[in-house]
């Protein structure tokens, strides 16, 4: 019952939150100097103030903002966010849903590959604490942690694709022979363009996610029923995965929700840079097209999409751990 | 008096301890060197950079390090180590200057919300969720495409895309002062609620807002660094460590040093600030260390 109340108080907040969100981006699109209309128009020598009017009218741009934000809001409920700007006219819905299974691929992988390696790693720090190990692990995290995430890439590029000439370094296929392949040689394929793509965008998150997992494992080290489970002669391997772990891996549940973000914008870099055909590129070519419908597609649809990656990590943890549904403090 | 003199003495001490902690501590110390360095580098441009970092020399492009050129040069050959060094000013401009609004807007909707509570702190707080939904990198993105990418739009964008951190922080730090008894008894004395604000409570807020600048002032040089690379950050010819790196891609596979020297200066930068914060949190607040 708890746990059905704090779910429905969480599905309550969503739609403020929602909200918020679309009037932010409107707010964008309409305030900023020089309305979403205008460059199209400039861009035409043989526009007149009157045909100017007229194009302001069919946009309904000449109505007043509140209206024109229902308006929106209303083609937002049914997906519709209006056309591209762009010469083909193309409704801008139609060419984020061809481009976002992409995007979600690669950051899916990257959160997958995040766990699997960044898990065990912060553990052993923490059962090693300041060993040897744990010295090198630390420093090698501040170092991640401060690269930037195009130039990593640029350098496994430069290493991986000109000098060792092993992995392709762009595209999400071969563009040579790929249609005569069979299915398990496209897969292969696909595999070997998606490496370091997804390497390059699970590095920030690898850093940042071991250490947590350290910090959370030597607080959770350190408290009594530890000792206890000590004391009564388990085996510190029992200790280790059974009775610490599992409670140090709750508060990662959250931070892994609060990574969302940074992973899909880090999308806007690395697609770019590895010319992968998805959401980030797409936001990319539409701010140098200044393509406004498209830009704001992207950035509702994005927002939104990491408005419900955080849900969903905020109900894991309430199923994972009753303290948070039900509300009770524990004493620190 | 011989009470109050006590409390002086605590709190020099106190002072001597933190900075005693943070001495004591070789990461940090790293930390400051090397942002105490680049500061001075930055600083002292015209008079460390062998060449003028836009002077074009089309007799010797794309050369590979030499003793004339120590970082080599780039497709219009201009030296890069002179770029690099120019580049500095621009990374450390941007990433202090960003983090300065971001700190102002963050500590002034921070304290009213730890300070008011009830439905100012509601509302603050919602709103605060609801920016924190927008990738940063998208929304910085949408705002520059309407404006001239120039370094002012671009301080002012990361400012204002990156307050939130310190606002929770600083709203956090609020509420649990605000019931202290020095605050209670300065309201009995008749303080007026700015003086309460400003010369109570902030004061005491001040050491963890100075972890977090310290810290964000990575984060803004790494944003600014992308936002260059991209294309849409500071604009050539002026030169930024990111949009050097652009020339580095296109040139990835004839010219390996255009990719791998502004990359590290970026790299050493960050890290000097994140060791810096790290080393300000553990020295400054000994309750919370970070293992």
């Amino acid at each position: 019952m708890a746990l059905f109340l704090y779910l429905l108080k969480k599905i309550l907040t969503l739609g403020p939150t929602f909200l918020g969100i679309t009037i932010i981006s409107f707010m964008v699109m309409h305030l900023a100097p020089g309305e979403p209309m205008s460059l199209q128009a400039d861009f035409n020598p043989k526009m007149t103030p009157e045909m100017r009017e007229r194009l302001r009218a069919q946009y309904g741009l000449d109505r007043p903002l509140h209206i024109q934000y229902l308006q929106w809001l209303k083609g937002l409920a049914v997906l519709d966010l209006g056309r591209s700007f762009s010469p083909d006219r193309r409704p801008v819905w139609d060419k984020i849903k061809e481009r976002l299974p992409v995007t979600l691929l690669i950051n899916v992988l990257a959160i997958g590959l995040i766990l699997v390696v960044a898990v065990p790693l912060g553990v052993a720090a923490a059962v090693r604490h300041n060993s040897f190990f744990d010295q090198v692990t630390t420093v090698l995290v501040f170092i991640a942690y401060a690269a930037p995430a195009f130039w990593v890439a640029l350098l496994l590029m430069l290493y991986f694709g000109v000098h060792l000439g092993w992995l392709p370094i762009s595209g999400l296929h071969s563009l040579m022979g790929y249609e005569q392949m069979s299915g398990w040689e496209k897969l292969l394929d696909w595999c070997r363009h998606l490496i370091l793509p997804v390497l390059v965008s699970a590095l920030g998150g690898l850093a940042g996610m071991s250490r947590y997992t350290r910090s959370s494992m030597l607080e959770v080290l350190r408290q009594d029923y530890i000792t206890t489970a000590r004391a009564k002669g388990l085996p510190e391997r029992k200790v280790i995965y059974r009775h610490a772990l599992r409670n140090a891996l709750l508060p990662l549940i959250t931070i892994l929700g609060l990574s969302i973000p940074g992973l899909i914008g880090g999308s806007v870099i690395f697609e770019s840079i590895f010319a992968i055909p998805g959401v980030g590129q797409l936001m990319w070519t539409s701010v140098m097209a200044r393509d406004y419908p498209l830009l704001m597609g992207n950035l509702v649809i994005v927002s939104v999409l990491t408005l419900l990656g955080n849900q969903l990590a905020d109900m894991g943890y309430a199923l994972a751990d009753p303290r948070i549904r039900t509300g009770v403090q524990t004493e620190d | 008096m011989e009470a109050f003199n006590h409390q002086i003495t605590k709190s020099l001490n106190h002072q001597i301890t933190w900075l005693g902690r943070l001495g004591n501590n070789p990461l940090a110390v790293a930390g400051f060197l090397i942002v105490g360095l680049l500061c001075l580098v930055a600083l002292s441009a015209p008079w460390l950079a062998p060449y003028d970092p836009q002077a074009i020399d089309t007799w010797h492009i794309l050369e590979s390090p030499s003793r004339a050129h120590l970082l080599g040069t780039d497709p219009l050959g201009r030296d890069c180590l002179s770029r690099l060094i120019y580049g500095a000013r621009i990374s450390l401009l941007v990433g202090i200057v960003a983090v300065g609004i971001a700190t102002v807007i963050g500590t002034i909707l921070g304290a009213l919300a730890g300070f008011y509570g009830k439905w100012t702190d509601g509302l603050l707080m919602r709103f605060v969720d609801i920016i924190l939904c927008f990738p940063s990198i998208f929304l910085i993105m949408a705002v520059i495409a309407f404006l001239e990418p120039s370094i002012l739009n671009i301080m002012a964008v990361i400012g204002l895309t990156s307050w939130m951190g310190v606002a929770r922080l600083v709203r956090a730090e609020f509420l649990s002062l605000r019931r202290r008894d020095f605050v209670l008894a300065a309201r009995i004395s008749g303080a007026s609620n700015a003086r309460i604000v400003f010369s109570h409570i902030l004061p005491n807020a001040v050491a963890p807002i100075l972890v977090a600048t310290t810290l964000g002032v990575g984060g803004a040089i790494l944003t600014e660094s992308a936002l260059s690379f991209l294309g849409i950050g500071v604009q050539p010819p002026t030169p930024s460590w990111g949009n050097m790196l652009t020339e580095g891609k296109d040139n990835l596979e004839i010219a390996w040093w255009l990719s791998m020297f502004p990359g590290m200066a970026i790299l050493v930068t960050v890290l000097g600030y994140n060791l810096l914060g790290e080393g300000l949190r553990d020295a400054l607040d000994p309750r919370i260390k970070s293992d």
